[in-house]
């Protein structure tokens, strides 16, 4: 802050023409050395008698530090940066069109330097448009403001997270879009894959995308949790995709490929940490499958004896072990298509 | 300056000129040459409705035979087009009702056809032989009633994957018993049942008969009745392909099959059940087409059939192939040049079945002759699509659907740029790109300089700024159609390219950046393009300026703003600045 000071110290002597404040000047000038010397600052903390025409030099210091201070911001309007930026998009809304309307190339250079400006904006567009103005001044308005996208964009230039850098500014983007734009814009259908993808941006580096999406299926045999749909997206014409679901309702409702072959059914244990598959043309019977699923599980229920403290049981026989599954609160369960819940066994087995 | 060769002779030479664009360069000769050749020009193609208007065309080709319009935009085939948009034929057929007594085909695509619409074709053309209504909608089947009543001359009637209001079966009958001439009937897109015994009549008396392609209540059981009355068929759609096993079925139909000795082309098989595939399979070695994309059968089964399809060019599958299928593929079919594969459960996260990018990198691999591709899938990696452009730089038409939004190349997480790059870098004779996956500015770069025969291109959940659309718009020399949707592209690109907008037949922009301001000023600078922004929520200019579009189509036309625009659509001309 010293150099400006100097500067309006020198400059308040010349431009300040009130004769009063001159006088005051002259007076203060010789005394002004002084302060100099004692203090760096030349300013305020003075605290002898002529502290009034200190403090009033020190205001009219301010005053001109307050207006080069405004000069400064005045020149770019909006945009934090330091820099004047050139570009013509800058000017009046007129001239920017008549400018860009006929196809002169725009420069490289300006396209090019204003690239990552322009990854910003870009980035950006869709809620920077909605408080109006030009895009390219909103843009770096928010480049401080969202410093988590503007990071995001720079770690692109990193190969390593791209992927993730790139999910995560157009995860902003897509977020954005909906909630700048009022009205019927389907903005329910298109929180689907911003959700997704911002999950991804969040989760650990390096997985593959699948993993990270909320499939939040736990149930026995639902098809896998289908994503809100984005309107016409796969790009699949409505015919081929009427045709599909009434395909598939034909088939059986029970989760794997409908056809020979294996026909693999989601089992999962309440209070397992995961779930199991099995294969139901591998068995034959209720029985078998039972069996099957309480050795699947068995591990499972040891841990449960030990938590519920089963005293003095250390070895356990199989035949307590059928008990324990038996006896216990665990049954096996099954969703129709219908969505209810059903006992297994009712049905014949084919 | 005599002319060289009377008009007669000139004729003659003209008549041997059948392709659109040569008969466009001839009329651009010199005027005689230009009177010459559109008094003779026969058939008509309009790309674009509403690009020229039905007076125009019949003002200057008197004496046309054979029209092909196309409606809407193609993202309307996956609702992006709200209805009512457009694309009404009806003005069409009464200006050619007037103007081309002896028309005698009409092939619409994306088009709004009414009832009255088929009724007056019906009763205005006395030699009217071909209707082919592609991916339209807005008629009944009273509306073919009206058809099969009166075209005493119709050969070809086919209603491709148009969207029918199915009143009943009954239309079938109107066809006259003394009515012969069938050639080519597709009703596969119609749901309620025909009258069997008429169809049997119907295919019994038609001796000419090439392609039938049936709806799915059709029943298979009786598919052998029509197979033995029409052994000379080339393309066969069958219904449902679903019974119980019974073997007095299977024979029939297997019998019926092997009678039929010209078989180049199978389809159809709804709810396909594999014990009556081997019924076919006499018929494979002879099979150059085959549409699997409604069997749900799995791998095994389709590897077993397609493996004795030698001869095939053409495949339609959904993925249950798998990987493993397309290894086959690749190992039996060397003249495949068309594959798709749609996705079975495409809503799904997880992948359902196992076909990644490998299927596609077989076939590319083990098909030499193959061309044109559309494949849908979960994966796929830069790696796999450099070698794809690599073994295969003849391929013409590349159509990539990797089904999650910007998904990067599952190996290295790196956006798909290089990829695709590599595509368009090799194969010099793409006409038709689309991308999927996730891609930066810089794939526009290598598209925008090494696309230089790319005429269509759809874009979605692409690109970081404008710059990738200037890319585009700044390169790819031939092309026509641009769509896009979801991608951040805005007024700054659109506007310094403004003049490449009338090279091209048209422009799809939903979901972008582009704000109201810059499509005034397109449409105010550009009288030759119709700039129509399509808006749901109210009138644009009841916003302000910068606010964005929803959905933005722009296309060149010599016949001005249209006038039949419903209230979501806004043209912007000259007189928008004084609204």
């Amino acid at each position: 802050m010293s150099p400006p000071l100097m500067g309006v110290e020198g400059g308040g002597q010349g431009n300040v023409s009130l004769m009063a404040s001159s006088a005051s000047m002259d007076s203060i000038s010789q005394k002004g050395l002084g302060l100099k010397e004692r203090n760096y600052l030349g300013l305020s903390d003075c605290s002898s008698v002529d502290s009034s025409t200190v403090s009033s030099l020190s205001e009219e210091n301010k005053i001109n530090l307050n207006l080069k201070a405004t000069e400064l911001r005045l020149g770019l309007p909006g945009s934090q940066s330091p820099e004047r930026d050139p570009e013509p998009n800058l000017l009046s809304s007129g001239k920017l069109d008549e400018k860009l309307l006929f196809p002169l190339i725009p420069s490289k250079d300006g396209i090019c330097s204003s690239v990552q400006k322009a990854v910003v904006s870009g980035n950006k567009r869709g809620y920077s448009d909605t408080i109006g103005g030009l895009p390219e001044m909103k843009g770096s308005m928010f480049s401080e403001g969202n410093w988590m996208f503007n990071a995001a964009v720079t770690d692109s230039e990193t190969q390593k997270s791209a992927g993730q850098a790139k999910f995560s500014g157009n995860a902003g983007m897509n977020v954005m879009l909906p909630s700048g734009l009022s009205g019927t814009q389907p903005t329910t259908v298109k929180d689907g894959p911003t959700k997704a993808s911002q999950e991804r941006a969040h989760a650990t580096n390096g997985t593959s995308h699948n993993h990270n999406k909320v499939n939040g299926s736990n149930n026995n045999t639902s098809p896998p949790a289908a994503k809100a749909q984005v309107v016409g997206w796969p790009p699949i014409r409505a015919y081929r995709k009427n045709t599909l679901a009434t395909s598939s309702k034909n088939n059986d409702e029970v989760d794997g490929k409908p056809g020979p072959g294996a026909l693999f059914v989601k089992v999962s244990m309440d209070g397992a940490p995961y779930l199991r598959k099995v294969d139901l043309r591998s068995y034959s019977t209720y029985q078998e499958l039972s069996s099957a699923l309480e050795k699947m599980f068995s591990c499972f229920t040891l841990g449960q004896c030990e938590s519920q403290g089963a005293p003095g049981r250390e070895m356990l026989s199989e035949s307590k072990l059928r008990d324990l599954l038996h006896g216990s609160e665990y049954v096996l369960t099954y969703e129709d298509k219908d969505g209810d819940w059903m006992l297994v066994g009712d049905v014949p087995w084919e | 300056m005599a002319k060289s060769f009377p008009e007669e002779v000139l004729e003659h030479v003209f008549s041997f000129i059948t392709s659109d664009s040569d008969r466009n360069a001839v009329s651009l000769v010199c005027k005689s040459w230009y009177e010459i050749e559109r008094w003779c020009r026969k058939r008509v193609f309009v790309g674009n409705c509403y690009a020229v208007s039905p007076r125009i065309l019949t003002r200057r080709f008197p004496e046309v035979r054979s029209v092909e319009i196309k409606g809407k935009p193609h993202f309307a085939d996956f609702n992006l087009v709200p209805e009512g948009w457009g694309g009404c034929v009806y003005p069409w057929i009464s200006a050619m009702a007037g103007a081309y007594p002896w028309l005698e085909e009409i092939r619409l695509k994306r088009m709004v056809v009414s009832d009255e619409a088929l009724e007056l074709i019906s009763t205005s053309f006395c030699n009217f032989k071909v209707l082919v209504l592609s991916s339209c909608e807005g008629f009944s089947t009273d509306g073919l009633a009206s058809i099969a009543a009166n075209c005493r001359k119709l050969r070809e009637l086919d209603l491709r994957e148009s969207e029918v209001d199915d009143l009943s079966g009954h239309w079938l009958s109107h066809f006259p018993d003394t009515w012969t001439s069938l050639v080519s009937l597709n009703i596969a897109c119609l749901g309620s049942e025909v009258s069997f015994s008429a169809l049997e009549r119907l295919v019994a008396r038609s001796p000419n008969l090439r392609t039938l392609r049936l709806n799915r209540a059709v029943s298979l059981e009786k598919l052998h009745n029509l197979l033995c009355r029409a052994p000379q068929l080339v393309e066969f759609g069958t219904g449902a392909y679903s019974s119980e096993l019974r073997p007095d079925v299977f024979s029939n139909l297997a019998g019926a099959f092997s009678g039929c000795k010209q078989l180049k082309g199978l389809s159809g098989f709804w709810d396909l059940v594999p014990a009556y595939l081997p019924a076919i399979y006499l018929t494979c070695s002879g099979l150059t087409s085959l549409n699997l994309s409604y069997a749900t059968i799995q791998s095994p089964d389709l590897v077993k059939l397609v493996s004795q399809c030698r001869n095939l060019q053409r495949l339609w599958v959904l993925d249950y192939i798998e990987d493993i299928g397309l290894d086959a593929l690749a190992a039996s079919c060397k003249d495949l040049q068309e594959l798709r594969v749609f996705p079975s459960d495409p809503y799904v996260v997880d992948p359902n079945v196992s076909l990644t990018e490998r299927g596609l990198v077989a076939v590319s691999e083990g098909c030499p002759k193959l061309q044109s591709v559309l494949y849908f899938c979960r994966q796929m990696s830069n790696a796999a699509l450099v070698a794809i452009a690599r073994n295969r730089p003849n391929l013409v038409c590349f159509r990539l659907c990797i089904i999650e939004p910007r998904a990067p190349d599952y190996l290295t997480l790196e956006p798909l740029d290089a990829g695709f790059g590599a595509i368009v870098e090799h194969c010099k004779e793409l006409r038709r790109l689309s991308l999927s996956g996730l891609l930066t500015d810089r794939v526009f770069e290598y598209i925008g300089t090494r696309g230089r025969k790319l005429e269509m291109l759809s874009i979605a959940f692409a690109g970081d700024s404008d710059l990738g659309l200037h890319h585009v718009l700044s390169g790819c020399e031939s092309l026509r159609k641009l769509e896009i949707r979801d991608c951040p592209f805005g007024d700054k690109a659109l506007l310094a390219n403004a003049a490449k907008l009338e090279t091209m037949r048209s422009l799809w922009m939903s979901s972008c950046s582009v704000s109201f301001g810059a499509c005034k000023l397109l449409g105010q600078k550009l009288p030759r393009l119709n700039v129509e922004v399509i808006d749901e929520r109210g009138s644009p200019y009841s916003r302000p300026e910068s606010c964005l579009v929803e959905k933005l189509y722009i296309y060149r036309t010599v016949a001005g703003p249209r006038i039949d625009m419903p209230p979501f659509v806004w043209t912007i001309d000259e007189d928008a600045a004084l609204r």
